[in-house]
C-alpha cells in the first residue's frame, strides 16, 4: 500500500540578524542616555535658547515647586551628611547617626529644620508625602527666617567646589526667585546656573 | 580513500536571547532620559563689593534701558532717566522687545553675526582644532558684548511676575548680544509708573 509521504517543512526562523539589531539598539541606549534622577516634584523648566549643558557632578539643585516650595537636593551622598552635620551645630540642634545616614539617603527635602528629625522617623514611603503636604512649608527663605542660606552655605563649607543650579518652575511667583536669588548674593555666591529647557530661536539679522 | 563526513547542521536558536534583549531595551528606554537639562549661567553683582558698587552706578547712567516686568505676561521699557509718563508697554514676542533691542545694538549684533560667520566658515572638522576656534570665538564675542555703545539693560520685576519673565528677559540679552545687564529690585516709583500707565497712558501729568 502506497502511504503519502508529507514533506516536513521547516519552521525554522533564524534569529541572528534580529538579536544583531537589538545588540546594536541596546548598546545605544546604554551609551547615550543617563539615569533618570527622580525628583519629588515635577518641575517645568522654561525654555531658553542657552545651551550651556549642566555639569555632570557637584551640584546642589534647588528645586522650586510652583507655589513657592523649595526643595534642595546634592548628588553626593557624603555631602548630603556633612552638610547635615555641619548645619545642626549651627542650629545647635543633635542628630542620630541613624538619622544622618537616612538624611542621605533623601532624593530632596524641604523641611524646616526643626521639623527635619521628624521627617526622618517617617518610614521612606510616607516622606515625600509629608514634604508635599500643605501643611509643610518648604524651606523657609525669607528676611526674618532664611534657612536656605545657611544651608547653601554649609554646603558650600562641606564642598567648596559645588556649582549651584536652581531648577524652578516656569510659572513660580518672581518673589520667590527673588528671595532666592537675594539669599545668595547676601553668601557672595554670584554665580549659578538657571535650568531651562531648549527653546529654538531664529538668529537675528 | 575518502571519507565522507557527515555535515553537521549547527543552528542555534536565538530566541531565548532576543526575548532577553527586548526586555533589557525596553528598561533602559524606560528608565533613562536622552535630552540632558540645558542651563543659563547668570553672574549676579554682588551685594557688599565696593567695587560692584561702583558698577551698578555706572549702569543706573542716563543711557540704560530699564525693562520692568508685569503680571500676567505684561512687560514695559523706558530708557534714561524716567519721568511718570515715559513708560511704554511691549510685547516678550518676536516684534516686541526683540525689535527695540535690536534697533538699540544693531553694531554689535553686526559685528557678532559677522564673527560667527567667519567662525562657522573655519569649522575644518577637526575636535581639537574646533575646540580652540570655538572658545576664541566665545571670548570675542563676550567682548563686543561689553563693548560701549552697547547699551545697559536693568532689569526689574514686581513680586508676581513669574519665573519665565525673568527668564524671557535674560533670553533676550542673549539674543540681542547685549552683554550688560543687572536685576535690581523694583522700586515705588516703577510701581507707581506701571500704576499711571494703566490709568492715562503716555498722556503728560495734570499739574
Amino acid at each position: 500500500m502506497g502511504r503519502f509521504n508529507i514533506k516536513k517543512h521547516d519552521t525554522f526562523i533564524d534569529m541572528t540578524p534580529m538579536s544583531d539589531v537589538m545588540v546594536l539598539l541596546l548598546t545605544f541606549f546604554m551609551l547615550t542616555s543617563t539615569f533618570v534622577k527622580k525628583e519629588p516634584v515635577k518641575v517645568n523648566t522654561p525654555g531658553s535658547v542657552s545651551e550651556i549643558k549642566i555639569p555632570d557632578r557637584n551640584i546642589l539643585t534647588i528645586l522650586v515647586e510652583q507655589n513657592g516650595k523649595i526643595y534642595m537636593t546634592m548628588d553626593r551622598k557624603g555631602d548630603l551628611m556633612s552638610t547635615l552635620e555641619s548645619i545642626s551645630e549651627r542650629y545647635g540642634l543633635t542628630f542620630s547617626r541613624q538619622e544622618i545616614h537616612e538624611f542621605g539617603e533623601l532624593s530632596a527635602f524641604s523641611v524646616p529644620i526643626e521639623q527635619l528629625s521628624a521627617l526622618l522617623q517617617l518610614p521612606a514611603d510616607r516622606r515625600e508625602g509629608y514634604m508635599s503636604s500643605e501643611a509643610n512649608k518648604g524651606i523657609p527663605c525669607d528676611s526674618t527666617d532664611n534657612q536656605f542660606k545657611d544651608w547653601v552655605q554649609c554646603a558650600k563649607e562641606v564642598n567648596p567646589s559645588l556649582k549651584i543650579a536652581i531648577k524652578a518652575d516656569a510659572q513660580t511667583p518672581y518673589k520667590v526667585i527673588k528671595n532666592i536669588m537675594n539669599s545668595l548674593q547676601d553668601i557672595k555666591e554670584n554665580r549659578y546656573n538657571l535650568f531651562t529647557s531648549l527653546r529654538k530661536v531664529e538668529p537675528v539679522d | 580513500m575518502i571519507t565522507k563526513q557527515k555535515k553537521k547542521v549547527v543552528r542555534v536558536d536565538f530566541t531565548p536571547m532576543v526575548d532577553m534583549m527586548m526586555l533589557l531595551i525596553t528598561f533602559f528606554m524606560l528608565c533613562t532620559s536622552l535630552i540632558k537639562p540645558k542651563t543659563m549661567e547668570i553672574s549676579m553683582p554682588s551685594n557688599k563689593d565696593d567695587l560692584n558698587e561702583e558698577q551698578q552706578n555706572k549702569v543706573k547712567a542716563s543711557e540704560a534701558i530699564t525693562l520692568l516686568f508685569d503680571k500676567d505676561n505684561k512687560i514695559y521699557y523706558y530708557e534714561g532717566i524716567p519721568e511718570i509718563n515715559t513708560l511704554k508697554e511691549t510685547s516678550y514676542d518676536d516684534n516686541g522687545l526683540r525689535q527695540f533691542l535690536l534697533k538699540r545694538n544693531i553694531n554689535a549684533i553686526q559685528k557678532v553675526k559677522k564673527l560667527r560667520e567667519k567662525y562657522e566658515a573655519s569649522l575644518t572638522g577637526d575636535a581639537f582644532q574646533e575646540k580652540q576656534a570655538k572658545s576664541k570665538f566665545d571670548k570675542e564675542v563676550e567682548k563686543i558684548r561689553g563693548e560701549k555703545g552697547v547699551p545697559n539693560v536693568i532689569i526689574k520685576g514686581v513680586d508676581e511676575g513669574t519665573y519665565e519673565n525673568l527668564i524671557r528677559c535674560l533670553d533676550e540679552m542673549q539674543i540681542c548680544d547685549i552683554g550688560k545687564y543687572v536685576i535690581v529690585p523694583i522700586d515705588d516709583f516703577d510701581k507707581d509708573m506701571i500704576a499711571y500707565y494703566k490709568e492715562h497712558g503716555n498722556a503728560a501729568p495734570a499739574e
